[in-house]
């Protein structure tokens, strides 16, 4: 309480929408009031995206069908590096501005984040195999994301063994931003250094002449996962707010049903 | 349109097991999230209100009626 | 703020003299690990020195990790790093102090003693030369990240795991660096690029661990 009353105190007049919904009470029923047209727009650009993918857009000449793996596995790989980037601004807004629910945002995207992460080293693992002959190669990519898949993991790990919330929030952010910092220059070590071993000089870029309806359907999975991605960190945003804020009246008149939201 | 029959989608040109091995198992890690992510808040809340509850409790007992 | 950085220096090695063995642990856990991988990969010379610069790195890492942990322990312990805190000198420095200090106990060694190993795995004297350089560029680095880490896990349970899952993503850039430019001198071409590189990530680090340690040390000690 003390938190969302001294910000509203310290923000001028202009600046007041802006914090007003910084304090978990404010933002809780505006997280569910944007919960059903995320995952409703997540489903319906799934469907569209998976129909472009798979009946419209035409057999790759090279890869045949196997490149149909695409329609997850760049979606996953970008939303991957967002998810970490906004990871990061969330937890630069808190330090900055002390505010409690920038630190429970980072922490709910943090799993979808490791999760997209995962999807994207498994399925270019499941790509590789046709396309290179093998299921996993030293390619700058994939071991980038290997990393940034151990940085998730460091993150929440750290966060995991913290018992103070205040303690774990700020030591994560740190993390979280030094981790930022070196994403870009992990990714140019690795390439650097992939291109020095020449042994695994397989590229994973597409063929110029990649059919409009591909990046159609390719452009409709991205949107369908940053809706997935919105969907479902808001709702475990408004969990990781009821296990934080347990004490306060809000949440006790919420959780016995004296208040809808 | 692609595919001539069922089967001729799921063979998928010789790659049914890599491009449905990926499809899958996205789908579940997607699908686990999400029940996962509904229980830890559906928890929450019957926590909170079960915390209130003994403290209710509590209260009237404290109370001489 | 010389001063303090010196006095603290000072100390840091002063409390090391008196515990040699803690230092001696570090470059023996160096050597052992080094000295299994022929045992795992086999004795060929050939092999050896093809695996040589990047062994050396990895154990060097691994021995950083093993020892940097305990960089903050004992002045916790001790209510020192209380005094840190509240002390008016800024903890930047401080921070810096010690980790310069851990580095001339720990670092250097291993550099000192890679040209030993580097014997072992049957490398050329200019081989040598070159990965002894790199280490000695190289390992300032990973006693600046590795205190971050060290100050991010203080007083956590499991806490040897968790600096390993933070830092080491953060030392890849290093490894690739450092552990390359032995092959690139055998492969014919220049070495100055991984120097160069090398360098620019120390000014980095210089720059910016004991700045983010030291807020880290002020998060976990609030």
């Amino acid at each position: 309480m003390s938190d969302s009353q001294l910000s509203a105190t310290r923000a001028p007049s202009a600046g007041v929408s802006l914090f007003h919904y910084a304090s978990p009470q404010t933002f809780f029923p505006l997280a569910g009031k944007l919960l059903w047209p995320s995952w409703i727009a997540a489903v319906a650009l799934t469907l569209a995206g998976l129909y472009t993918g798979f009946f419209i857009a035409p057999t790759d000449a090279t890869q045949g069908d196997s490149y149909r793996i695409i329609f997850i596995h760049v979606p996953a790989a970008w939303m991957s590096m967002v998810v970490y980037l906004a990871m990061a601004f969330w937890c630069a807004v808190g330090l900055v501005f002390n505010t409690r629910l920038s630190f429970m945002m980072s922490s709910a995207l943090a799993p979808t984040g490791a999760l997209w992460a995962f999807v994207a080293l498994w399925t270019g693992a499941l790509w590789g195999k046709p396309t290179w002959g093998t299921y996993w190669a030293w390619d700058a990519r994939m071991t980038s994301e290997l990393i940034l898949f151990f940085l998730y993991c460091g993150y929440m790990a750290l966060q995991a063994a913290i018992d103070d919330p205040r303690r774990a929030d700020r030591a994560g952010a740190l993390i979280a931003i030094v981790g930022a910092v070196n994403v870009p220059i992990i990714y140019f070590s690795v390439k650097w250094w992939n291109t020095l071993h020449q042994g695994a000089s397989v590229s994973l870029t597409q063929s110029p002449s990649m059919a409009s309806t591909m990046l159609t359907g390719m452009l409709l999975m991205a949107l369908a996962a940053w809706a997935y991605t919105i969907a479902v960190a808001l709702m475990r945003v408004r969990a990781i707010m009821i296990e934080r804020e347990r004490q306060t009246d809000w949440v006790r008149q919420l959780a016995t049903g004296e208040t809808k939201a | 349109m692609n595919w001539e029959s069922a089967s001729d989608f799921w063979h998928m040109g010789g790659y049914g097991f890599y491009v449905w091995g990926s499809y899958a198992v996205t789908a579940v890690l997607l699908a686990f999230e999400v029940w996962a992510v509904a229980r830890r808040g559906r928890l929450a809340r019957v926590r909170v209100a079960r915390d209130v509850a003994v403290e209710r409790m509590d209260e009237r007992r404290r109370e001489p009626t | 703020m010389i001063g303090v950085f010196l006095s603290v220096m000072r100390r840091d090695l002063l409390l090391a003299w008196r515990r040699r063995s803690d230092m001696l642990t570090t470059l023996g856990f160096f050597l052992l690990v080094t000295s299994l991988f022929p045992l795992g990969v086999g004795p060929e010379p050939e092999q050896l020195s093809h695996i040589a610069s990047g062994v050396m790195w990895v154990a060097a890492l691994l021995a950083t990790l093993l020892s940097v942990q305990r960089l903050f322990e004992s002045d916790e312990a001790d209510g020192t790093l209380e005094q840190m805190l509240l002390s008016v000198e800024p903890l930047a420095v401080i921070v810096l102090a010690k980790v310069c200090a851990y580095w001339l106990l720990t670092g250097l060694p291993l550099v000192v003693m890679a040209p030993l190993i580097a014997l072992q795995f049957n490398l050329t004297p200019d081989e040598t030369l070159i990965a002894c350089a790199t280490l000695l560029i190289g390992s300032p680095t990973l006693s600046l990240l590795g205190a971050v880490g060290a100050s991010l896990t203080l007083g956590l349970r499991g806490g040897g795991a968790l600096i390993a899952l933070l830092v080491l993503p953060l030392y890849a850039p290093l490894l690739i660096f450092g552990a390359g430019a032995v092959d690139a001198w055998r492969a014919g071409l220049g070495v100055q690029s991984h120097f160069a590189l090398l360098g620019a990530c120390l000014l980095v680090a210089l720059a910016v661990c004991p700045l983010a340690s030291a807020a880290a040390l002020r998060i976990a000690q609030d």
